[in-house]
């Protein structure tokens, strides 16, 4: 039977992880206030064509505040194009504020990850063998690098001779340092920024300076390397058009309202215009987008775009590995189960015999389970010798100094031995591995010479709370398919206890991928998470893959993310992410639009006040005046408000999508109706009473 | 007014019981499958597609398909243009029409073919029998078949399959629908007394003992398909009022009723093509409403009349200024809701003359350009709202938005809000242009906010090819005809280029298998967010000139 041998063990659970190094937030909004005015410089102003429409109202409202009559239309004092004017500012402010905010909360991320990656040196290991101290930003893709004890790991990396421990708490918070090994599957790569507390190695650099995991990690967070993303980009076309619309509208107003006599000033349309197009979202857009990326840092996990935060929002299918994912890494000796006739007491002599020299979390597990049961070494331990488990063998064991052999592995595996050495396998042994399968767990055959003894059975132990995530994905449509190296029979019952929809047993590695590529023909999107070099394939082939950082630097390469923490199930976190992602986008576009409606019936009447219209102002605002101002006060002011819901997201429940959008319209779409109208009726009130 | 709705309720029930039937029976047809026509209709399409050298070609590109509408329509609209510029000089003119003026032909040449059939003229005085017959009337056959295969194209393409061959739909829309339905209604019309002759004007004299000339022509095979084709171009000047048109209830029921028929129709269509005639029920129930509550809106209006006469007569009486009293405010009301909600533009009655509800309800029909909608193309536009309303309420769920398992994208965004931007472009820059100089320019005969209903009626009327005229306007002039066909040919063509590159984008998406983290939009929720979306996504863009006309009259009536 295999002993895994992981590095690390997977994270426990959420509450007790760390976190990435905490970000200094102190002088955050001073900071961001100061940033909203420079983000005033039209060149960047031009890239959100909603806000770039406020801000050139505003210009043209300044003008008419120094002269009224620049236009030649009369009909508001200098008084009131000024006070638009400042309101305008504030909303083109308030928006580069929310902008600037969710930035400054990335790069506070960002310093914090990179008072980690401080300069360092390293010696690079020239083609004669020399060495030559290099400052780590000449470091290239491919130099060989010595690190010795003490020394911050230069750049990411692969092992490629010695064996060391690693201090990688700088970026995981795990404290218990790592053993770094070549050749072995997940040890042999290393991270920039990391700290060597023992030995030497000899490392292959990986990525160029700034091209890490954690610069990548960086240059999201702070927003330089955001792209747009493809529902982003969409929404932004979709309010642009309606911001063409609008302006349409209001700009085609002036000759029908100057043939009935009741001309319009410049103002009062720009106030129009700015009340109609959807200022809301168009100031907070790129926030959320940003904090989207940020709440993914957060949780210690890089992203390589936005692109692959999005569409963990969109997964149908997740492809889990059972050992690691869905249970706890180590299963645990549970009881021995005997056969052809041996007493309890003797299988937990032969299992102790067998696993005295086995370190792995199992082997341990025997001997205890073995030592409380009474069993005792009948043999000086000095004089044994142990025998390792190999994959070819796929059973361990120990010779004994009387020369017998002492075995314990898969049952086939030891069905095997005990026929090569002129032994039968014994009656009972099927029914006692059926047994133990039928339970959910793993039976290992234990074996003296040509008889077998009995059966262990391994206890797979379920994570705790795993069974509740599965229902929530359910609910959100999110199938779940387990990988197991186990027997079907085993594999059906851990696949029940767990709550996942689907099972493939006695998996390989191709199988992943075959799993991956049939869902997708079925034009479902996969996330999978992998670790190891024979991972590497299927977790490029996945929509979303997602590699553990203690996995190899192959793995981690064909993966669109890292988990810093290595802890698989944070694949279920991502999907909530990116879900909430849309969801804060779509509930706040259709808060957005929702809106002009009660702005139509403050300042329509407000602008037509000559033509007998008075019964259209139902808020029953004080003056024509009042009304404009009230609804542009609302406008401005509703967007720091929902700076908070955009930064944070719009709580995500595992609801279904239709009990989802009846929750959400409810809130976003009714509230986006009536709200406006009690806010500028309340503003209205408070103009009035100055 | 107790009377006249439950009059308002029957003609609705007989809606409601034939449009399904028609919508089955076209779903039949463009699904390929056999109807008892194929006897009939087999032969002649046989026939045509022989001698056109149409191939049984399995489905068009996109590309290819707007090429065929597009140079399709050109080559008839030129075709049409030269019959009308050389009508005097062609047979069937017994009253000896000349040539109308080269901007009036282009107008009504580009109103026929754009299935709009705005009338800057009377056709009596203006067009000969075989101008109106032989060239408009065949563009009203073959304008109502563009949109009907416009749509199926589209229904096509969003339910995931190739949008098929444009020649092909078009010839199957008019042998298996248009043909046999208007061979039916007119001889149906013609026992109703509608007049069908190649004879000129009868000459009759007069009790008084004057002579009086009274107009006739080949009518009933023309008043059919103006009205089942929703083209809407009376062949006389006045319409569907013309007793020769319209000569009584009868008729006005089959005219109200068949000019909704296909729309509406169409809309159970997509739902059997869909294989979701639960949708397609939701949608038809929702169009339904929207119809109704305008329909309320009008009726009430009418029937209350205008306060200002009220107030001198000392009582309360329906208004019944531009209309026919056969029809009466109940029937007028209800034939001006459908016709300008089914952008049919025939009338039966003055629209210009409708109390400012009316204006109003008349006037929304024509922006939302959905209630049942062009032929065709107005089934498609419900489509694009869903397809907007899916996009928003999708991101809502939180995952990117699907439409019938396809995922709706840039592409899907750009070319749908193509169509919304078009709207409003053809319809609010021509009005203010003209209203920025009526003196020169409008020719309105009416001031004051109901002159912003005048020009804003016309140019919408135009946009959204429906036809109807508010009237009051001088509208043959070098302005009005060359405006309006600007607007006639963005509202038209620019949403048909757009729809059939979203359809075959869609049909090219790998469909996406349904979870119950789908939204689903068969569903009485989505139905209704989808209403509220088309209010505010269609209704807001125009409530200004809204305000500016019929609202501010009827406020200032009181």
């Amino acid at each position: 039977m295999n002993s895994t041998s992981t590095v690390r063990q997977p994270g426990g659970p959420r509450q007790q992880r760390r976190h990435t190094p905490k970000a200094n937030l102190s002088d955050l909004y001073q900071r961001a206030f100061k940033e909203a005015w420079v983000k005033l410089n039209p060149k960047i102003m031009v890239k959100n064509p909603v806000m770039f429409m406020v801000w050139v109202g505003t210009l043209i409202t300044g003008m008419l505040t120094l002269n009224p009559n620049l236009f030649g239309v009369t009909g508001t004092s200098a008084m009131f194009n000024g006070l638009v004017t400042v309101i305008l500012l504030f909303t083109v402010l308030f928006a580069n504020f929310a902008e600037a905010v969710a930035e400054g909360r990335g790069k506070a991320q960002a310093d914090a990850l990179r008072s980690t990656q401080t300069q360092t040196y390293a010696q690079r290991i020239l083609a004669d063998g020399s060495l030559e101290m290099v400052s780590s930003t000449h470091l290239r893709k491919g130099d060989r690098i010595v690190v010795s004890v003490g020394d911050i790991i230069p750049a990411d990396g692969e092992v490629l001779e010695g064996v060391a421990s690693v201090d990688e708490s700088a970026i995981t918070g795990e404290s218990a340092p790592v053993l770094k090994e070549p050749g072995s599957d997940v040890a042999s790569s290393v991270t920039g920024g990391t700290r060597i507390i023992s030995d030497e190695l000899i490392i292959r650099v990986t990525a160029d300076p700034g091209k890490g995991f954690i610069d990548r990690m960086i240059d999201l967070v702070e927003g330089a390397e955001r792209s747009k993303t493809p529902n982003e980009i969409a929404l932004t076309v979709l309010l642009a058009v309606l911001t063409l619309v609008f302006l349409i509208v209001v700009a085609t107003l002036p000759p029908p309202a100057n043939y009935i006599d009741s001309p319009v000033s410049i103002t009062l349309l720009i106030a129009l215009l700015v009340a109609l197009i959807p200022t809301t979202i168009g100031g907070l857009l790129s926030a959320i987008g940003i904090a989207g990326m940020d709440r993914v840092a957060q949780f210690n996990v890089v992203a390589t775009s936005g692109r692959a935060v999005e569409a963990c929002g969109d997964i149908n299918t997740l492809v889990l590995d059972k050992t690691g994912t869905i249970t706890l890494g180590n299963r645990l000796a549970e009881t021995f189960l005997p056969v052809n006739g041996h007493s309890l007491k003797e299988v937990a002599a032969i299992a102790l015999a067998a696993s005295i020299f086995d370190t792995t979390p199992e082997g341990k597990s025997i001997v205890r389970l073995a030592e409380k049961m009474g069993a005792t070494l009948d043999f000086d331990r000095q004089q044994a010798e142990g025998v390792e488990f190999s994959a070819r063998t796929r059973m361990s064991g120990t010779d004994l100094p009387d020369g017998s052999e002492v075995r314990k592995g898969a049952v086939d595996a030891i069905r095997g031995f005990v026929r090569s050495r002129g032994g039968k396998s014994p009656t009972g042994l099927d029914e006692a591995y059926g047994k133990v399968s039928h339970l959910g767990g793993t039976p290992l055959a234990v074996c003296r010479n040509d008889e077998i003894y009995g059966v262990i059975y391994l206890k797979d132990i379920i994570k705790p709370g795993i069974q509740e995530r599965f229902n929530q994905l359910r609910r959100m449509g999110v199938r779940t398919v387990m990988l197991t190296g186990d027997n079907r029979i085993t594999a059906s019952v851990i696949a029940k206890e767990a709550g996942v929809d689907d099972f493939i047993a006695e998996a390989t590695p191709e199988d992943k991928i075959q799993v991956i590529q049939q869902e997708q023909a079925a034009g479902k999107l996969v996330a999978m998470t992998g670790d190891g070099t024979n991972d590497a394939p299927a977790l490029a082939q996945a929509n979303v893959g997602l590699a553990m950082n203690s996995g190899t630097q192959a793995a981690k390469e064909a993966a669109n993310m890292v988990d810093l923490d290595s802890d698989p199930t944070k694949l279920i976190d991502l999907v909530t992410i990116g879900k909430q992602l849309l969801i804060t986008r779509g509930a706040l576009t259709t808060f957005s639009l929702a809106n002009d409606i009660a702005k139509y019936f403050a300042i329509i009447p407000a602008m037509f006040a000559g033509i007998g219209i008075g019964a259209l102002n139902i808020m029953d605002l004080k003056s024509p005046q009042s009304a404009v101002l009230s609804a542009l006060i609302y406008n401005a002011l509703i967007i720091p408000a929902l700076i908070p819901l955009a930064l944070r997201g719009v709580k995500f429940r595992p609801l279904s999508a239709d009990q989802l959008l009846q929750r959400n319209i409810l809130v976003y779409g009714l509230g986006g109706i009536i709200v406006p109208f009690v806010a500028i009726k309340l503003i209205d009130l408070g103009i009035s009473l100055l | 007014m107790l009377q006249g709705f439950v009059q308002i309720a029957l003609i609705l029930a007989i809606l409601v019981a034939t449009a399904p039937l028609l919508g089955r029976y076209m779903a039949r047809v463009f699904l390929g499958q056999s109807t008892w026509l194929d006897k009939i209709a087999r032969p002649l399409e046989s026939l045509i597609f022989a001698g056109s050298g149409i191939t049984k070609h399995p489905s068009m590109g996109a590309t290819q398909y707007v090429s065929a509408a597009l140079i399709s329509n050109l080559v008839m609209g030129v075709f049409v243009f030269l019959i009308l510029m050389f009508q005097g000089s062609l047979p069937l003119n017994p009253t000896g029409l000349a040539a109308p003026s080269w901007d009036l032909a282009l107008h009504t040449a580009i109103s026929f073919v754009t299935n709009t059939n705005q009338q800057h003229y009377s056709g009596e005085t203006t067009y000969t029998y075989f101008s109106q017959a032989g060239a408009l009337g065949f563009l009203m056959f073959t304008s109502a078949a563009t949109g009907i295969a416009v749509a199926i194209a589209f229904i096509r393409g969003l339910t995931g399959q190739a949008i098929g061959n444009f020649y092909q739909d078009l010839v199957l829309s008019i042998t298996r629908i248009l043909l046999p339905i208007s061979l039916v209604g007119a001889i149906l019309l013609l026992v109703a007394g509608v007049p069908e002759t190649l004879a000129g004007p009868a000459q009759v004299t007069t009790l008084e003992g004057a002579t009086q000339w009274i107009a006739r022509g080949p009518v009933a095979h023309f008043e059919i398909i103006k009205e089942l084709g929703e083209n809407g171009g009376g062949f006389f000047g006045i319409n569907s009022a013309h007793p020769f048109e319209n000569p009584n209830n009868f008729a006005n029921l089959l005219e109200t009723v068949i000019m909704m028929v296909i729309p509406a129709g169409l809309i159970i269509t997509y739902g059997i093509m869909a294989g979701n005639p639960e949708q397609g029920w939701l949608i038809f129930w929702m169009v339904f409403i929207l119809y109704g509550i305008l329909i309320a809106i009008a009726a009430v209006g009418e029937f209350q009349g205008n306060p200002l006469i009220n107030q001198i007569l000392g009582e309360t009486q329906p208004n019944l200024e531009g209309k026919e009293v056969r029809f009466g405010w109940v029937l007028t009301a209800l034939w001006a809701v459908s016709t300008t909600g089914t952008m049919c533009g025939a009338v039966n009655g003055m629209h210009d003359s409708l109390m400012p509800p009316g204006g109003f309800v008349t006037l929304s029909d024509l922006f939302l350009q959905i209630i049942w909608g062009g032929q065709g193309t107005g089934t498609a536009y419900l489509f694009v709202f869903l397809i907007l309303t899916v996009f928003l309420t999708g991101l809502m769920v939180g995952r990117t938005p699907e439409f019938l398992g396809r995922k709706i994208e840039k592409r899907e965004i750009v070319l749908a809000s193509l169509i919304l931007l078009i709207h409003p472009i053809a319809i609010l820059i021509p009005t203010a242009i003209t209203l920025a100089f009526p003196d020169t320019l409008a020719g309105i005969s009416n001031p004051g906010f109901h002159g912003i209903s005048q020009v804003a009626y016309e140019y919408a009327s135009a946009a959204a090819n429906n036809g109807s005229g508010f009237e009051g306007l001088a509208d043959n002039t070098l302005w009005w005809n060359l405006s309006a066909s600007f607007s006639l040919i963005a509202g038209r063509y620019v949403p048909i280029v757009a729809l059939i590159f979203l359809a075959d984008g869609m049909a090219r998406k790998q469909p996406v298998p349904e979870t119950s983290g789908t939204l689903h939009t068969d569903t009485t929720l989505f139905t209704g967010i989808t209403a509220g979306a088309i209010i505010i996504l269609g209704a807001l863009t125009f409530l200004p000139i809204l305000v500016l006309g019929p609202v501010a009259e009827a406020f200032n009536l009181v």
